[in-house]
């Protein structure tokens, strides 16, 4: 082989070991054009893309060949044509400009028509529907499931007819955009172990739950009188108030005491003890007002109203 | 021959070769701290409080940066789940950052202020208690661990020295009470830094725990931070272009 070579290459003039010789073979012409073409390609880049620095600025490419016009949203909601380079951020404009172009049709009218209205034409429920399910995996099934079903002992189910805060339309709008935090107090300083078992006991018979009728005759009295005042945030009849978000205690749909999984009576009386005894305030829905736009919130009402179900 | 020199000599062909392989890169980087745009103007964003500069180290203690980013692209499907864009002023403060490229988990750039602290701290130390499909490891430690800060003044004299406005002198502390306002600037002072950890630590109760400052406490102070400190509802919604 070195015998053939020795005469048609040439070799890098270095020698090792008296015979051991380098080729500089040339290199083959395909990838020698690839080259050259990578350069034509660069400059024609160059006038496409922002590309070299000058100092404390950049080439922006040649107007003409890379500009790009978008519709801007001022800060006092005018919209403005604009026109600049090429940038991702330019184009990220262009892409959104697109998006809203096809989902103005539906947005405008859930904007500007009554919550009945949007939930009366089939063809606007579809665009709710299938919105609303994105939106609410994205932001909401986190905290109450993927389905609305919630989960006790950290989120309401929405999918039923027990709304806390209201089910109304704007009750519900009200929810989502503000967000909401129940609170009540410990009464561990307030009232004694035997005071609480009677009130649990009394908590308990509102929704017909086991329960010891004598103390529960006792925490009628605690329910309703000054020392433990129940009745002001639950009401008189215990069913709760809206504003406030307190529990109608009378129906059998707990959030915090796992009454359903409680198997015997003593159980149930510990879990209900056990509220009354720290109080609640992690009950805690985040105010969606900074993260979505007013029309994703009212597009989420309809959605939490007609599609989970349960709206009244 | 130069061909022999390079080749017969290990130190010239090392500094050499590095040279060459580092040239593309330093060539796309280095202008970057010279062009004035790189970094948008914009109000708002100022370095970690020490309580989230701890939760911080946690999170990058712990790896989550394997499975999250924090770096939300210009792009319309990022936009509408994540929310804005990351703007490079978000990170400025950061040493190192956590753009991250790798997304088992959703990015994180703005994940502040979407969840409950009930919901964070239930969600570290037992994911698939709140989302049953999650592959996301489980962090019980995190409540029960004492958050460690004897050492809170280090760290943040460290991350001075790469620049970040943390202050140990009192002309220091001026400059900060007019580039950031009073309160932001307090919480910036190295001198400080334990009595403001354990105040925040204290009125946030991150953990639900009042009674000791836990690991947890830092972590959720620090994700509920994440992404918030922008205002963008104070600017055009192409504002940024500009930039670029
Ligand atoms: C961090 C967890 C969390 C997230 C995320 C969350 N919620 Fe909630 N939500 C709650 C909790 C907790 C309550 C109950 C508040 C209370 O106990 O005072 C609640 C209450 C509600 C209620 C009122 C229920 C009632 O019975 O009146 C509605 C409606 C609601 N959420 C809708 C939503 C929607 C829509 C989203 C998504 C945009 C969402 N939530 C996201 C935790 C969350
Ligand atoms: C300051 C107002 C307030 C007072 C006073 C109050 N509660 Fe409540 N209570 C609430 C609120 C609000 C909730 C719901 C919290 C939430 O969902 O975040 C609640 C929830 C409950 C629950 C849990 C229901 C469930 O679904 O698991 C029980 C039980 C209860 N209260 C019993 C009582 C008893 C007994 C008293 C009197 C000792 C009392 N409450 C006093 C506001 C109050
Ligand atoms: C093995 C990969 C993995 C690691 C490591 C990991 N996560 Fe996650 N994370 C996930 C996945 C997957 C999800 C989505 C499912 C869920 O919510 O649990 C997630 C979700 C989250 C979310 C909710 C984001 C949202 O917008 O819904 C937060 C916050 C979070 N992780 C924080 C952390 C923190 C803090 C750490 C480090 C202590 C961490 N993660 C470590 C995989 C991971």
């Amino acid at each position: 082989m070195s015998q053939e070579n020795k005469n048609s290459v040439q070799t890098t003039g270095h020698v090792w070991d008296d015979d051991l010789q380098e080729l500089t073979n040339p290199l083959p012409r395909w990838w020698i054009w690839g080259f050259y073409i990578t350069f034509t390609f660069a400059v024609v880049y160059w006038l496409f893309y922002p590309a070299w620095p000058i100092g404390g600025s950049y080439t922006k490419g040649v107007p003409g060949f890379n500009s790009v016009t978008y519709t801007a949203t001022t800060v006092d909601g005018k919209q403005v044509k604009k026109t600049t380079h090429w940038n991702m951020r330019s184009q990220f404009m262009v892409d959104m400009n697109e998006l809203t172009a096809l989902q103005k049709k539906y947005f405008d009218k859930v904007a500007s028509m009554s919550y009945e209205d949007v939930s009366k034409d089939a063809e606007l429920m579809q665009f709710v529907n299938s919105a609303g399910k994105t939106l609410f995996s994205d932001n909401c099934a986190p905290c109450h499931q993927a389905g609305g079903q919630g989960k006790i002992g950290f989120s309401p189910n929405l999918t039923d007819d027990n709304w806390m805060y209201g089910g109304t339309y704007d009750q519900i709008h009200t929810t989502i955009e503000g967000g909401r935090r129940g609170y009540m107090p410990p009464f561990s300083q307030v009232l004694n172990d035997e005071q609480i078992t009677q009130l649990a006991n009394y908590v308990l018979s509102l929704s017909s739950e086991p329960h010891d009728p004598v103390a529960a005759k006792a925490g009628d009295a605690l329910f309703h009188g000054e020392g433990a005042a129940c009745y002001y945030c639950h009401g008189p009849d215990g069913k709760g108030k809206i504003q406030l978000g307190s529990a109608n205690l009378t129906d059998k749909i707990w959030l915090w005491a796992n009454i359903p999984a409680d198997k015997t009576q003593e159980d149930k009386v510990n879990d209900i003890k056990n509220v009354i005894y720290n109080g609640l305030a992690k009950g805690v829905m985040p105010n969606w007002n900074v993260r979505l736009k007013p029309e994703q919130i009212k597009l989420l009402t309809v959605y939490v109203h007609d599609s989970l179900g349960g709206g009244k | 021959m130069k061909h022999d020199l390079i080749e017969r000599n290990l130190g010239i062909l090392l500094v050499l070769t590095m040279f060459a392989i580092s040239a593309g890169g330093l060539v796309e980087v280095i202008p970057l701290f010279f062009i004035k745009e790189t970094v948008e103007k914009v109000d708002g964003v100022r370095p970690y409080s020490p309580l989230e500069l701890r939760g911080r180290d946690i999170y990058v203690r712990e790896g989550c940066y394997l499975c999250h980013s924090q770096m939300i692209r210009p792009f319309r499907d990022e936009a509408l789940r994540y929310g804005h864009y990351s703007l490079a002023a978000e990170s400025k403060y950061d040493h190192p950052f956590q753009w991250g490229s790798k997304r088992t988990g959703p990015d994180l750039a703005r994940v502040g202020g979407k969840y409950s602290n009930e919901w964070h701290t239930q969600h570290l130390t037992a994911p698939r208690s709140l989302v049953p499909q999650s592959v996301m490891p489980n962090y019980p430690w995190l409540v029960k661990t004492p958050l460690d800060y004897s050492d809170i003044q280090l760290r943040m004299k460290a991350l001075r020295k790469t620049g970040v406005p943390y202050s140990l002198t009192q002309a220091e502390y001026d400059r900060n009470v007019k580039d950031f306002g009073p309160d932001v600037a307090k919480s910036l002072h190295i001198p400080d830094a334990e009595k403001n950890l354990i105040a925040q630590a204290q009125l946030g109760n991150y953990d639900g725990n009042p009674a000791n400052i836990s690991e947890m406490d830092a972590l959720v102070s620090y994700l509920q931070m994440l992404g918030t400190l922008v205002d963008f509802k104070k600017y055009d919604d192409d504002y940024f272009v500009k930039f670029r």
